[in-house]
This record gives C-alpha cells, sequence and structure tokens, in this order.
C-alpha cells in the first residue's frame, strides 16, 4: 500500500512550531549581534599594534573556523561542565552561536579594513586623530558597508546551523519539529514543512540585513 | 567500569574519523560532478532550466543541512527506497555539496571578462568550445582557491550527519563520551582531529588565494 | 625662533636612504615651496613634517617643542601642522561640511553649533558655500581638494603642508586649487609645499628649497634661484622644466 501523506497531522501542533520558530529567530538575533560585535573587536584586535593579542585573536579564529559546530556547541554544553562552567541549553546555543559568527565575522571585517585606502588614515591621523578615532569615524563605516554582503550571507548560514542547537534540547524549530514527529510519527511532513518554514526565515532574515544595511549605509541628505 | 586511557579515546576516534573522510571525499567528488553539469545547465540551458537549477541552489543554501538529511533518511522510505544512516548521509552532503559548488562556480565562469566570450565568438567558436579553450580554462584559475576552502565546509558538514546516527567522527566521540564520562577530554580531542583534517586545507586555500592575487597584479 | 626647525632629518626605507641630513627652518608666514625630481626626498621631507613618516635620526621641534615618540607629542604636532594630500583623502561616508567639521568636533572636543561654524567660515572661503551637503563622489577633482583645504584650516594650524596638491588634478581644475592656494599665502599663512607648477612656486613663495638626492642642494629666493642656479644639478633641472 502506498504511503498516505497527512500534512493535517501537524496543525494541531502549530503552537510548538511558533514557540520553535521564536526560540530560533532569538538565538539568531543574539548571535548576529553579539557574533557581529565580537568579530568587530577581533578585526580591531588584528590590525593593532600587539603581536600577541593580534595571535591570540588567530588562534581563536583558526580553531573555530576549523572545527564543526556541532562539536563547538557538544564541548560547551557537556564539555565545559566538567571544568565547573555549567550552562543552560539555551545558554550553551547562543554562547556556540556567538563564539562560532565571532570567527567569522572577524575574517571577514578584518577585509574590510583591508580594502580601506592608506591614504584615508593618512588624512584621519593629520587632522590629529588617534588611533581609536580614526578607527571609529573613518575606518569602521565604509569597512562594513563593503562586507555587508559576506556578512550578511554568514548571519544566514549561522541562522540555518542553529537547528544542531536540538541536540542539546535547547527548543528551538528543529526540536519542535523532532517533539511533534515523536508524537505523531509522521517524520516526513513534520521535516518537510518545518524546512519550509527555515526557507522562509532566511530569506526574511536576508532581506531584513539588506534593508539594515541600507539604512545603516544610507547617505543622509540634511540640506 | 573499564578503564579508557587518553589512548584508548584517540584509537576508537581515529577509527571513527576514517568515515567522516571517505563521507568527505565522496560527497567532495561526486557533488563536484553533479554541480559541473548543473553549471552547464544553469549557463547553457533554457531559462526555465537555468531558473530550475537557480531555485535548487536557492533551496539547500536557504534550510539547514540536517533537515536535508532529516527528509532523505524519512522521506526516501516512503517512496520504497530504504535507506541507512550511511546512504541518506552520502545523498544528502553530495545534494548539499553540488549546490553549493555550483553557486561558487558560477561565481567563477560570471567573472571571466565578459569581452572574452564576445571575443571568441568572433573567431566563429561554438558554446562548447568556448567553454573548453577560453571560459573554464580561465574560471578554474578564479575557482580553485574558493574550491578548496569549500571543502573545509564538507568536512564540517559531515559531523551532522551523527544525528541521523551515521557513526563517524562526532558520534563516536558522542558514544566514548557517554562510556567515559569524560566529555571534556573526548570533546576536546574530537574538536582536535577535525582540526587536523580541516586546517591544512585552509592553509591551502590561503596560499592559492595569495597566488592568485600575485599573478593578477 | 622658527615656528619649524628641521636638524639633521635622516630616513631609510629599507636600503635606501631618502634623506641624508635636512637641516630647514620655517618661520612664521614663510611659504616655502620644495622642488626637485621625483624621488629626490621631497615628499618623504614633508611627510616627516605631519609625522606621518617616522625618522631614524635627528630632531624636528615645532613652536619651540620638540617632537617625541609619544602619542601625545604627535598629537600636538599635528594639532600645529595641517596637510593637504596629491590624492584628497576626503572621507567618502561624510558630506562636505561632515569632512570639515569631523575632526574639530571630536579632536578639539568643539560643540557642534561651534565647528558647524569654523567648517561654513572655511568652505566659504574656498568658494564652495552651494557644495557643502555634497559627497565627495559628487564633486569633481578641484572641488573636492578645496574641501581637503578646508578641512586642514578648520583646525586651524600654524603650518599647512601642500603634498602635489594639483598633481591628480585634469588640467582646467589646477588653477581654481591654486587660487586658493595663492590666497592663502596673500593672507599670511605658513605654507611648505611640494609642487611642479614652477610658475607658481615662483610668483607665490619667498623661499624656494630644491632638494636633490636626499639632501637640500639650492636654497634662495626664487627669483635667485630660477635666475643664477650655482649647481649644475639645480640648472639642469631648471634648464629641463623650460625644454
Amino acid at each position: 500500500m502506498a504511503y498516505q501523506f497527512d500534512f493535517g497531522a501537524i496543525l494541531p501542533h502549530w503552537k510548538l512550531l511558533l514557540d520553535g520558530v521564536v526560540l530560533t529567530t532569538e538565538l539568531a538575533a543574539i548571535g548576529a549581534v553579539a557574533g557581529v560585535g565580537l568579530g568587530i573587536l577581533g578585526a580591531w584586535a588584528r590590525s593593532a599594534r600587539t603581536p600577541v593579542i593580534s595571535q591570540i585573536v588567530g588562534i581563536y579564529v583558526e580553531l573555530i573556523r576549523n572545527t564543526p559546530f556541532l562539536v563547538q556547541l557538544f564541548f560547551i554544553f557537556f564539555g565545559l561542565p566538567a571544568v565547573g562552567i555549567k550552562l543552560s541549553e539555551f545558554q550553551a546555543a547562543s554562547l556556540a552561536m556567538i563564539i562560532n559568527l565571532g570567527a567569522y565575522s572577524t575574517e571577514i571585517v578584518r577585509a574590510g579594513i583591508q580594502a580601506i585606502p592608506q591614504g584615508q588614515i593618512e588624512a584621519a591621523q593629520s587632522l590629529a586623530m588617534n588611533r581609536v578615532q580614526v578607527f571609529r569615524y573613518i575606518i569602521i563605516r565604509p569597512a562594513l558597508k563593503k562586507i555587508w554582503p559576506a556578512l550578511s550571507s554568514q548571519v544566514v548560514i549561522v541562522m540555518l546551523g542553529s537547528s544542531v542547537c536540538s541536540q542539546i534540547a535547547a527548543e528551538e524549530l528543529t526540536f519542535a519539529a523532532n517533539y511533534i514527529q515523536g508524537m505523531n510519527f509522521r517524520a516526513f511532513e513534520v521535516y518537510f514543512v518545518t524546512t519550509g518554514m527555515y526557507l522562509v526565515m532566511s530569506i526574511v532574515l536576508r532581506q531584513i540585513l539588506k534593508i539594515f544595511g541600507n539604512f545603516l549605509f544610507e547617505r543622509r541628505h540634511h540640506a | 567500569m573499564p578503564e579508557f586511557t587518553l589512548w584508548d579515546i584517540v584509537y576508537n576516534l581515529l577509527l571513527a574519523a576514517r568515515w567522516t573522510v571517505l563521507l568527505s571525499l565522496v560527497a567532495f567528488v561526486v557533488g563536484g560532478v553533479v554541480a559541473l553539469l548543473l553549471l552547464l545547465v544553469r549557463t547553457a540551458g533554457s531559462r526555465w532550466a537555468s531558473r530550475l537549477v537557480r531555485g535548487y541552489v536557492e533551496l539547500f543554501q536557504g534550510t539547514p543541512l540536517l533537515m536535508q538529511l532529516f527528509i532523505l533518511f524519512f522521506g526516501l522510505p516512503l517512496i520504497g527506497i530504504d535507506v541507512s544512516p550511511w546512504i541518506a548521509a552520502m545523498l544528502g552532503l553530495t545534494l548539499f555539496t553540488s549546490a553549493f559548488l555550483t553557486e561558487i562556480w558560477r561565481g567563477c565562469v560570471e567573472s571571466v571578462n565578459k569581452g572574452q566570450w564576445e571575443a571568441s565568438a568572433t573567431l566563429g567558436m561554438n558554446f562548447t568550445q568556448q567553454m573548453r579553450y577560453i571560459i573554464l580554462p580561465q574560471a578554474l584559475r578564479i575557482g580553485i582557491a574558493p574550491t578548496v576552502g569549500f571543502s573545509v565546509q564538507v568536512v564540517k558538514g559531515t559531523a551532522v550527519t551523527s544525528i541521523i546516527g551515521f557513526v563517524e567522527l562526532t558520534k563516536a566521540g558522542s558514544m566514548i563520551s557517554n562510556a567515559t564520562y569524560a566529555p571534556f577530554t573526548v570533546y576536546g580531542c574530537v574538536a582536535v582531529l577535525y582540526f587536523v583534517i580541516c586546517y591544512p586545507l585552509s592553509l591551502y586555500a590561503r596560499r592559492l588565494e595569495g597566488k592568485l592575487h600575485n599573478v593578477s597584479r | 625662533m622658527s615656528l619649524v626647525e628641521l636638524h639633521a632629518i635622516h630616513k631609510s626605507f629599507g636600503a635606501v636612504q631618502v634623506l641624508k641630513g635636512i637641516d630647514l627652518k620655517i618661520d612664521e608666514g614663510q611659504v616655502i615651496a620644495l622642488i626637485g625630481r621625483s624621488g629626490s626626498g621631497k615628499s618623504t621631507l614633508l611627510r616627516t613634517i605631519n609625522g606621518l613618516e617616522t625618522i631614524d635620526d635627528g630632531t624636528i621641534m615645532v613652536a619651540g617643542k620638540k617632537v617625541g615618540d609619544h602619542d601625545t607629542d604627535l598629537l600636538d604636532l599635528r594639532l600645529n601642522v595641517g596637510m593637504v594630500f596629491q590624492q584628497f583623502n576626503l572621507f567618502p561616508h561624510y558630506t562636505a561640511l561632515e569632512n570639515v567639521m569631523l575632526s574639530p568636533q571630536v579632536v578639539k572636543k568643539q560643540s557642534k553649533s561651534e565647528a558647524r561654524a569654523i567648517a561654513e567660515e572655511m568652505l566659504v572661503k574656498v568658494g564652495l558655500a552651494d557644495k557643502m551637503t555634497h559627497y565627495p563622489d559628487q564633486l569633481s577633482g578641484g572641488q573636492q581638494q578645496r574641501v581637503a583645504i578646508a578641512r586642514a584650516l578648520a583646525m586651524k594650524p600654524r603650518v599647512l603642508l601642500c603634498d602635489e596638491v594639483t598633481s591628480a588634478l585634469d588640467p582646467e581644475l589646477v588653477n581654481e586649487v591654486l587660487a586658493v592656494v595663492r590666497q592663502l599665502a596673500e593672507e599670511g599663512m605658513t605654507l611648505v609645499m611640494v609642487t611642479h607648477e614652477m610658475r607658481f612656486a615662483r610668483e607665490v613663495c619667498d623661499t624656494l628649497v630644491f632638494m636633490h638626492h636626499g639632501r637640500i642642494h639650492e636654497k634662495g629666493a626664487p627669483e635667485a634661484v630660477f635666475a643664477n642656479p650655482k649647481t649644475p644639478e639645480l640648472a639642469n633641472f631648471v634648464g629641463g622644466l623650460a625644454g
């Protein structure tokens, strides 16, 4: 007998999926804001004069970029309690996302900073600005503008990657899907719908980042 | 309870890492072949075929790898194909890889100067000849660094297949961690092994990129 | 006491010695042109006066204070010495007015209205009253360079350094920038410029400094320097220009 698809079997559980979407959104938002912030700090440290700090940041970036997110998550959630750092599922998932995105955005932002012409920095120096002022007023905004598309893609990748946080029982969208299929045994239907929800979320997130970028780098014409 | 030495842990992880490497290789090679075909359709196919490929790429880039694996693992049996975790993992990761490589290589083909197409067309070349002799050789030069760079993403992607029960490095790590009650050590070792596989690839990709920039300058 | 005193300045890039012991005094109100072939070290010399190049040996005194390695020394130096660059180097994400206002606000901690008043005054002075809200890429090269001059002037420097300020400009835009520089000279501003505009240098400057192979080869009033070069190198340089 052929399998009878029954997408209606998901309907009663819509509230669970919605809760999952909310938590995935929260994770993505926390990860994006703190992760990109960490990336800007990291990029600043990488280009700063102190070689030791620059090297430490470099090691952090390479360690994170060359290991799977899932393993980082397991290490934080299962491994860290052994050294006395006990985190809740949500805390561990947030921390993993921040650390992961932080490493990628360090590299992305650094590329943007390196693309700023030396003449810009010299002009600012000749106007008596110090290093912090040069970074804050002259370098960071044009640098971010240049790498905004790459940064946006990375944020979407990290949002989608958060689906593995279900494995430490953080109750995000995939966790909700697992939970529902455990109740109604309609695995295919549940995951199909959930996949569609992720697709919509990634499209929406991309649009939000685009609009936010336009707002951030828009020219304000005050007469 | 048996005592596990560090060497026991590492030894068992190394055994499992073979599957990580094998899965990565299969996904990368087969995915690369699929991507090449998709790329041809994308650049030369009819409008709807090209649009279809674009949809395929956006679907895989816009959804979690884990969901893709779940759908294959739970969906294929429904149409009468029984899949083991290994088959589902291999299939899922191959499709995932093909979508990303299609997109990366499309960027490379498009970055070849438009004048190259025009110049070769004026010499009477057809599409296949243009691709074969003019465009692909140049695109290949541009594409090799990001392709090697993406191989790191494939290796890391294999970790997700542990969730559908394929016993590779991460799954073995979970099992050993449960048996030894030493999650810090075990996951630390797992991370180091991934790093050992991925870091040389990252370094190689960066060196290729540097070389390319020096040549074009 | 001179406003700027350079003593025995040495500077190398790797194995190449670019400045081989420069002594130069710049007095209040003096207008100096540094001339010489490319590679003679004139741009490097100008950049050392603003601390954009570190020096290997020698001393720089500005307004009676020795410039050391500390950040505060550099700040002092740059508050006294402004600079205009060949490539303008306007900040692309700010309007003309914001370019001029920025440093007075963040470095000198002037209030916004104060900085704005000075910035507007300076932009009017360089003839750009109607371009204040334009972004750099909406301005011609000559207009951009005049904004850059206004930007440097807004910091009220005691010396303004001009590094080949017309070299990146289309020929028809050169004069509008030179007119501004000429006006500054007439107002008594202390100026040190690296330039290839010999006629302009002759008309506007009171001192010409001819540099050759990292040294000051000849120095004097423009008429004297051009009419009676004392060394074959300068004669050659001047002759080359005429021919």
